[in-house]
């Protein structure tokens, strides 16, 4: 019984004694590439860390990969994304790399950065620093770092708005991915939307997974029975901001024949075409602008760091998809909603009370 | 001597089979996706062009080996007793959410806080995995069924101190956490050691939980090979009839084991929560239990493998980064990460069948007077397996998990 964990061990220490053995030999070449990197300092060179799920979650890494691609594309530069681990344990890993090898500007998506790039930041005052969903008003993360944010809560409240005056039976519901600070961002305006129009109206509120737990995002089977069940109680609209799950909570929508509003992007334009009937509107929130327009700003030397970059409904980054038509006839009242909270007329809670 | 021989390289087959079969394999998944396998090789065991990254690589490595090692072996504690404790994961996260919140509670002078933090860790781990094993003795529910529905239960349980009264963090803030843990309770990193070592200065701090996982890991592996209770558990996990019928007390042992193995579980979570974090919160790393699993078959539960193991899969681990880097997606890490453990069970099942043959025909032919076991010292295996160690479940049950 001992040999056969001694052989194992044996074999285990050989093979990383060959590994190790085996990297003496690329580091030549190694040092090639990254001397090639130093020298090419006047290319710009994006670096991109997604949060956890990476590319390909049809979500907002996808949405920044589309801006921060868009903009690489239009200005020749190079462009570096790199995926977190599984658990995404290595988040303070994969920005000192990209600052470490020389991608300047270097982009972090999600809100789950917070601690980490204030940590990294600092160690590359010379690199520029910017995190999607991460607020960076006041500096406290180095003054090379720059807050792209959403104004969620006022698209949000355009959603409540259209939901309440859609609603036939005057009671919706909102299902919302993970219990946390940023998709209470989406409740609570959603609720003061349809509030706003009808203060009389039933609104379920339900989270797929508790605070800490991130499977709620992308898990489509939990979201179509939170909303089925919420379809039962008598709803006839749901807003989802439950990223992956949101297509569970359109089949619930497609099955009971009710409708549901999609959020992020246009989703109209990304689900299946048999759930596009109940796709009603979607709340947009365009993570990929707002990359491209920090990219831009940054080729241009036009970022100063330690700063918000707010999108919002006055500068378009925020707003109410169109897509299917399904909303044409409220557009009067969405606008004149959009409107006063532009002005400043209305303020949209950010909180749930 | 001929046995013997025949004996190590019948246990060697397994091992080396399977880390064969899961290179080729990745290999060609690698050349299917159109990248060069050889280059990716090389790309993942290139640790870096400047000492400082080479020794910040082996830092990343080595602070991701700490947890793994210490799920593994929780895992393997259970396992070897013939029990599947899934359940680690909750073990792990309901005993550093409290560990985080009673160190952010208390002050006391250094090491006595820092064994304070551990000392409610594990006796919450321990209190968490028992509830699996009294539910087992008294009522015969299987553990299987009882720690995945405390997994949940531990998740929501935790949600709700988290969000409610151990909250820490401001209300405004993305991240909810508890309150952070003060200096004198967090464990100082060993980078001056690898400074007197002369080795380059890395960016990170190679966590002093090191040393805790390491003297953990002593001290399981003489429980299990020096002692009375190991032996009454390794025999109680080959047979538990058998052990029930030589006087040990399965019901009792069940018991304890889940103890130890929930006291393991909940040192997960502490080498990033004294070394790097200092408080629990909505970020923590997850899923540390289902990867000791992982860790855990592949380590053929003994603890010198699960150590080999948990370096083998933080060194992968680290090899994503570089990957992506060199423009290869990084999911040919998680394929070479299954594929190993695939046939690491299946390499295992194959050389426990060559063993059981060749033993069977070397018995036919010596005849009666040679029998089983007799050439080394070996503990009594239940048939001659050629020093392949198997792990039954208990008859009837249906979570036999290692080949």
């Amino acid at each position: 019984m001992k040999a056969s964990a001694q052989a194992m061990a044996l074999l285990l220490a050989g093979s990383m004694a060959l590994a190790a053995c085996a990297s003496d030999e690329p580091t030549g070449t190694g040092t090639g590439s990254g001397g090639g990197g130093g020298a090419a300092t006047e290319d710009l060179r994006i670096g991109l860390a997604y949060d956890e799920g990476g590319r390909g979650d049809q979500s907002f890494n996808d949405s920044a990969y589309a801006g921060a691609s868009a903009a690489a594309d239009a200005l020749g530069a190079d462009l570096q994304e790199l995926s977190p681990n599984e658990d995404a344990s290595n988040r303070a890993e994969l920005l000192t790399q990209l600052a470490e090898q020389g991608f300047n500007p270097v982009i972090a998506v999600g809100f789950a950065y917070d601690d980490v790039i204030a940590e990294v930041a600092p160690q590359f005052p010379d690199t520029t620093f910017a995190q999607v969903d991460g607020s960076n008003a006041d500096g406290a993360k180095g003054d090379n770092v720059t807050g792209l944010v959403f104004a969620e809560e006022e698209g949000s409240f355009l959603a409540g708005v259209a939901a309440a005056l859609k609603s036939e039976s005057g009671h919706i519901g909102f299902v919302g991915g993970v219990e946390s600070p940023l998709i209470e961002k989406f409740e609570a305006g959603y609720v003061a939307g349809a509030q706003a129009v009808n203060p009389q109206i039933r609104i379920d509120r339900q989270y797929i997974s508790p605070a800490g737990d991130f499977s709620g995002f992308s898990d489509p089977a939990r979201g179509q029975i939170v909303a089925q069940g919420m379809y039962d109680a008598g709803a006839d609209i749901i807003f989802h901001a439950a990223g992956g799950s949101g297509t569970g909570v359109f089949q619930a929508a497609l099955a009971s024949g009710n409708r549901a509003i999609g959020v992020d992007s246009d989703q109209y334009l990304t689900v299946e075409p048999e759930l596009q009937p109940v796709v009603m509107t979607s709340m947009l929130k365009r993570v990929d602008n707002a990359v491209e327009q920090f990219i831009n700003d940054y080729a241009e030397g036009n970022v100063q760091g330690a700063q918000d970059v707010l999108s919002d409904l006055s500068t378009e980054g925020i707003g109410l998809a169109t897509s299917g038509g399904f909303i044409d006839d409220i557009q009067d009242d969405v606008q004149q909603y959009s409107q006063q909270i532009t002005d400043g007329t209305i303020t949209v809670p950010t909180t749930v009370e | 001597m001929s046995g013997l021989a025949r004996r190590l390289g019948l246990s060697l087959l397994g091992p080396v089979l399977a880390v064969l079969v899961a290179l080729v394999i990745s290999a060609v998944v690698i050349a299917l996706i159109g990248e060069d396998p050889i280059e990716a090789f090389r790309v993942m065991v290139d640790l870096g062009d400047s000492p400082s990254q080479q020794v910040q690589s082996i830092v990343v490595v080595l602070n991701r080996a700490v947890p793994l090692f210490l799920a593994g072996l929780a895992v393997a504690v259970a396992f070897r007793m013939g029990l599947f404790n899934i359940g680690v994961e909750g073990q792990y996260r309901m005993a550093t959410i409290l560990a985080a919140a009673a160190g952010a509670a208390v002050a006391l002078p250094g090491p006595l806080h820092v064994l304070l933090v551990v000392v409610v860790a594990m006796v919450v781990g321990a209190v968490w995995a028992g509830i699996v094993g009294v539910l087992k003795v008294t009522r015969g529910v299987s553990e299987v069924i009882s720690s995945i529905m405390l997994n949940f239960i531990a998740l929501g349980l935790a949600s709700f101190l988290l969000t409610g009264p151990l909250r820490g963090s401001p209300p405004g803030a993305s991240i909810v956490t508890t309150s952070e843990i003060p200096e004198s309770g967090r464990v100082p990193s060993l980078n001056g050691l690898l400074t007197a070592l002369g080795l380059a200065a890395p960016r990170s701090g190679l966590y002093g939980f090191l040393v805790v996982a390491v003297v953990v890991g002593v001290v399981v592996a003489v429980l299990l090979q020096r002692t009375r209770f190991g032996f009454d558990l390794r025999a109680t996990g080959l047979s538990p009839s058998a052990a029930t019928a030589s006087g040990v007390d399965a019901r009792g042992m069940v018991v304890k084991t889940m103890l130890i193995s929930g006291g393991i579980a909940g040192l997960i979570g502490l080498p990033d929560l004294l070394g790097s974090q200092y408080d629990y919160g909505t970020e923590f790393t997850a899923g540390l239990g289902f990867l000791g699993i992982a860790v855990a078959l592949l380590g053929r539960s003994t603890p010198v493998g699960i150590a080999l193991a948990a370096l083998l899969f933080a060194f992968l681990d680290r090899a994503a980064l570089p990957l992506q880097f060199a423009d290869i997606p990084s999911s040919v890490v998680t394929i070479i990460q299954g594929t190993i453990v695939l046939a690491v069970v299946i390499a295992n099942e194959i050389a426990r069948r060559l063993a059981l043959r060749s033993a069977e025909r070397a018995g036919a032919s010596a005849g009666p007077g040679r029998d089983a076991g007799g050439d080394d010292g070996a503990p009594p295996p239940p048939g001659p397996d050629g020093g392949q160690r198997v792990r039954t479940g208990a008859p009837g049950t249906p979570e036999d998990v290692q080949a």
